[in-house]
């Protein structure tokens, strides 16, 4: 009895020191997707240069090979940022799609031009519906998408060669050995 | 000199009545305002029945993007979209938990101010008072060991004992 009253404090300091170790050591801002291990929700958006006769972005243009899919706008400063590596990531021969989430008007088709177009296909979703229906809580997000169309993976925030070589990077040389 | 009194009380007078017409502003300012919400008026349904679901709906969404506001709240521009979103589906016929279970399909339970019960949420729901209960648990033992205890009475003091105690007090008195 007397042991347990020296032992008990001792143990509830540590369950509370350890809740609060996990507690700091995630960020409340990320949620978890709910579209890990679930189909791409269906959509077909026009291409971002409207009217031009783009090729646009559709949920089915996500089979056959292992793709990311960057949301990304022109108001977005994080994506600005993340542009350069999303560059490098295109002429490194990696397939990426770009969501053009609620911009304005030609916004992110000046962007693009101004900036360079890393993207495969880029669709326009000025209302961000399908923003949405991806579970989009801001840009930059990016998923990845397995060559059935799968989500595997979503990132949020900007990519940069970190999460690229620690995260992306591996995960996509594992979906591209996927059958 | 007369001039200059009678200017500082004209000041003092002007004063005190702007300071009236202020508070009479701030006042009147106040009672027609109402409170300010974050749903803007375009943003509102025809439908009087249909709006005021909404309403109480996005009051219990939590915002993605300013986590600790409501979507009735928050001014974020995905808030605002959700709220639009929320309105769009009761228009087409949706219950209150159809809408709610869109929301929940897309964002996960984290959407909802007020988390449903399942295993994962046992805790968030019942820590508290299983904290709650241990506590009284240990209070309680606590006090019935304490009373249960027997109270010893200290052995009386030998004579030795006692001549030393009445030194030390006789020692300690103020004189």
């Amino acid at each position: 009895m007397r042991r347990i009253a020296f032992i008990a404090p001792v143990l509830i300091f540590l369950i509370i020191a350890g809740a609060l170790a996990f507690g700091l050591g995630r960020d409340p801002k990320i949620l978890p997707s709910m579209l890990i291990g679930k189909p791409l929700p269906a959509f077909n958006l026009p291409d971002v240069r409207t009217g031009t006769g783009g090729k646009g972005l559709a949920s089915s243009n996500f089979t056959g090979e292992p793709a990311l899919l960057n949301v990304f706008a022109s108001w977005c400063a994080s994506c600005r940022i993340e542009h350069p590596f999303l560059m490098r990531l295109s002429r490194e021969g990696v397939p990426i799609h770009g969501l053009n989430w609620r911009d304005k008007g030609d916004a992110g088709a000046r962007w693009l031009d101004r900036f360079g177009d890393p993207y495969d296909r880029v669709g326009y979703d000025p209302t961000g519906r399908t923003g949405i229906d991806l579970g989009v809580t801001g840009a930059p997000e990016t998923f990845v998408i397995d060559r059935h169309g799968t989500v595997r993976y979503r990132h949020v925030g900007p990519i940069d060669a970190q999460v690229w070589t620690e995260t992306l990077a591996p995960l996509m040389q594992q979906l591209r050995a996927e059958p | 000199m007369s001039a200059g009194r009678q200017c500082s009380q004209w000041l003092a007078g002007i004063k005190a009545s702007s300071a009236r017409i202020m508070l009479l502003a701030v006042l009147t300012l106040g009672a027609v305002a109402g409170p300010a919400f974050a749903v803007l008026p375009e943003e509102q349904l025809a439908d009087p029945v249909l709006e005021a679901r909404a309403r109480k709906l996005s009051q219990e969404l939590r915002c993605v993007v300013c986590q600790n506001q409501t979507i009735d709240d928050s001014d974020a521009p995905l808030a605002a979209d959700l709220r639009g979103l929320l309105r769009e589906r009761l228009e087409a016929g949706d219950t209150d938990a159809q809408a709610r279970a869109y929301l929940v399909e897309r964002y996960g339970d984290f959407v909802l101010l007020k988390p449903p019960i399942r295993p994962g949420t046992i805790i968030l729901w019942f820590g508290p008072l299983a904290l709650l209960l241990a506590g009284g648990v240990g209070v309680f033992l606590y006090w019935r060991g304490r009373s249960a205890a027997p109270t010893l009475s200290p052995a009386p003091l030998d004579a030795d004992e006692q001549r030393r105690l009445d030194a030390l007090i006789k020692e300690t008195r103020p004189s």
